[in-house]
């Protein structure tokens, strides 16, 4: 059965029509073809389709569509500014060469602004266990941890508006 | 993903007829860091999947003196985990579900959900048996209590009738001179699963052991309590001796199987040095 849902998405509400038993993931890189959200294990182990969910970060594998509905979703597309003005966490992943390959990047990126949006100055503790559900296998994770701590003190300096 | 049909029931008297009328097919759903999982990768036949999460009244979790921690079928993993007071009061739990999962998943994954998915090695059963949870089953005769001990059968098996649903879990208030620990091992220290998992909780009483439960999860097919280690130690003065005999009385109380994330034996011997170190951190005795 197909259902009508209405979703918050980056701010805009979005109405489409989605299978009951399709997940988040599946909706907007289908649906809504916001495709930033990356599909790697699809079943909740790998953190690379990461977002958050009604202010909450969550695997979009393990959630429904149809749970969303009348909720809000942000994903890596909401975060930046503009096309050409990265947020404070993607300029910093830059930087510090906090990706590689890339795929793992947009949920590192998601479950790190979760993190700093809590506790915007995590330990170095803090922003491993944080970061413990996204899986990467190119950076060794170093220059991950980097860049999520370069990010939180430049956010600290100046927080955004 | 596999087709399913999908239901969000407003009472748990819709839930309970849907799961009755529906029959063997049709699955609650909370979290569903589990279920859909299965569904994913067909290791479960699922046709309808009954969402409890508009179902008021279940998002429950609240702590006083006389009845002790109370836990919705609603409330999540994480919840429990950054409470103030389950980190004070109980840090057994609070250390067992901080160690399930990711933070994604335990943002979604429920405590009754762990428990009523009956994993032998579920990391939240051994602290809540060991602390005597009793969980509230309800049904469209009335709801009954039923100590989570006698909830498991076997892997993924309980007591349920078709029909009945796990509405919450209430854990006793932590009583003056008690202590409560749950030591997890396993392969890695995070997103794993309990290779073995002992969690002892003691009544202190004059440098005797006044009262000790002690739960052993991932080595028999249900979590299990050690009870011949505890008579062991019940009223006794704690010494090392004393404690290294429990030890070895609760790894002959195990029955651990050989599978991909460790053998019996090894299995068997760690539960005879997490007992061990469990009850030496409980009773403050010398290390």
């Amino acid at each position: 059965m197909t259902r009508d849902l209405s979703i918050t998405i980056n701010g805009e509400e979005r109405e489409f029509a989605v299978a009951e038993f399709r997940s988040l993931l599946d909706a907007l890189r289908n649906e809504i073809g916001l495709t930033g959200t990356k599909k790697g294990c699809d079943v909740g182990d790998c953190g690379a389709c990461t977002v958050i969910l009604n202010g909450k970060p969550v695997n979009a594998c393990l959630v429904l569509a149809v749970e969303a509905d009348g909720g809000a979703v942000e994903t890596i597309e909401g975060l930046q500014a503009a096309p050409d003005k990265p947020s404070p966490l993607q300029e910093s992943f830059m930087v510090h060469g906090g990706a590689q390959c890339g795929f793992c990047t947009p949920g590192v990126i998601m479950m790190a602004k979760a993190l700093l949006d809590d506790n915007p100055e995590p330990s170095e503790h803090d922003i491993r266990f944080a970061l413990a559900g996204n899986i990467c296998r190119c950076t060794g994770y170093t220059k991950i941890f980097d860049a999520v701590r370069a990010a939180a003190d430049e956010m600290r300096k100046a927080p955004a508006p | 993903m596999r087709r399913f049909r999908y239901y969000a029931p407003n009472s748990l008297a819709e839930a309970s007829r849907l799961l009755r009328e529906l029959g063997e097919t049709a699955s609650l759903f909370a979290g569903g860091t589990d279920l859909l999982v299965e569904i994913r990768e067909e290791l479960r036949t699922c046709a309808h999947v009954i969402d409890i999460k508009k179902i008021p009244d279940l998002h429950e979790l609240s702590f006083d003196e006389e009845r002790g921690l109370r836990v919705g079928a609603q409330t999540t993993a994480r919840e429990i985990e950054i409470s103030p007071v389950v980190r004070t009061r109980y840090p057994n739990l609070a250390s067992a579900v901080a160690a399930l999962g990711s933070i994604q998943v335990r943002n979604r994954a429920t405590l009754v959900g762990n428990i009523c998915r009956a994993s032998p090695s579920a990391d939240t059963l051994p602290p809540l048996i060991a602390d005597g949870a009793v969980l509230t089953i309800w049904s469209e005769d009335g709801e009954r209590s039923l100590p989570i001990e006698r909830f498991f059968v076997g892997p993924g098996r309980t007591v349920l009738a078709r029909g009945e649903i796990v509405a919450g879990v209430t854990i006793p208030p932590p009583r003056p001179a008690s202590a409560r620990i749950y030591i997890k091992h396993g392969r890695r220290k995070a997103m794993e699963l309990a290779t073995v998992g002992v969690a002892v909780s003691v009544d202190r009483h004059a440098g005797a052991c006044a009262d000790v439960r002690i739960a052993l999860g991932a080595v028999a097919p249900t979590p299990i309590r050690a009870l011949r280690a505890e008579a062991a130690l019940r009223g006794n003065r704690v010494t090392p001796r004393l404690i290294a005999e429990a030890a070895e009385i609760a790894m002959s109380e195990a029955t651990p199987i050989s599978n991909v994330r460790a053998s019996a034996g090894y299995r068997r011997e760690m539960v005879g040095v997490l007992t061990r170190r469990a009850l030496e951190a409980v009773t403050g005795a010398p290390q």
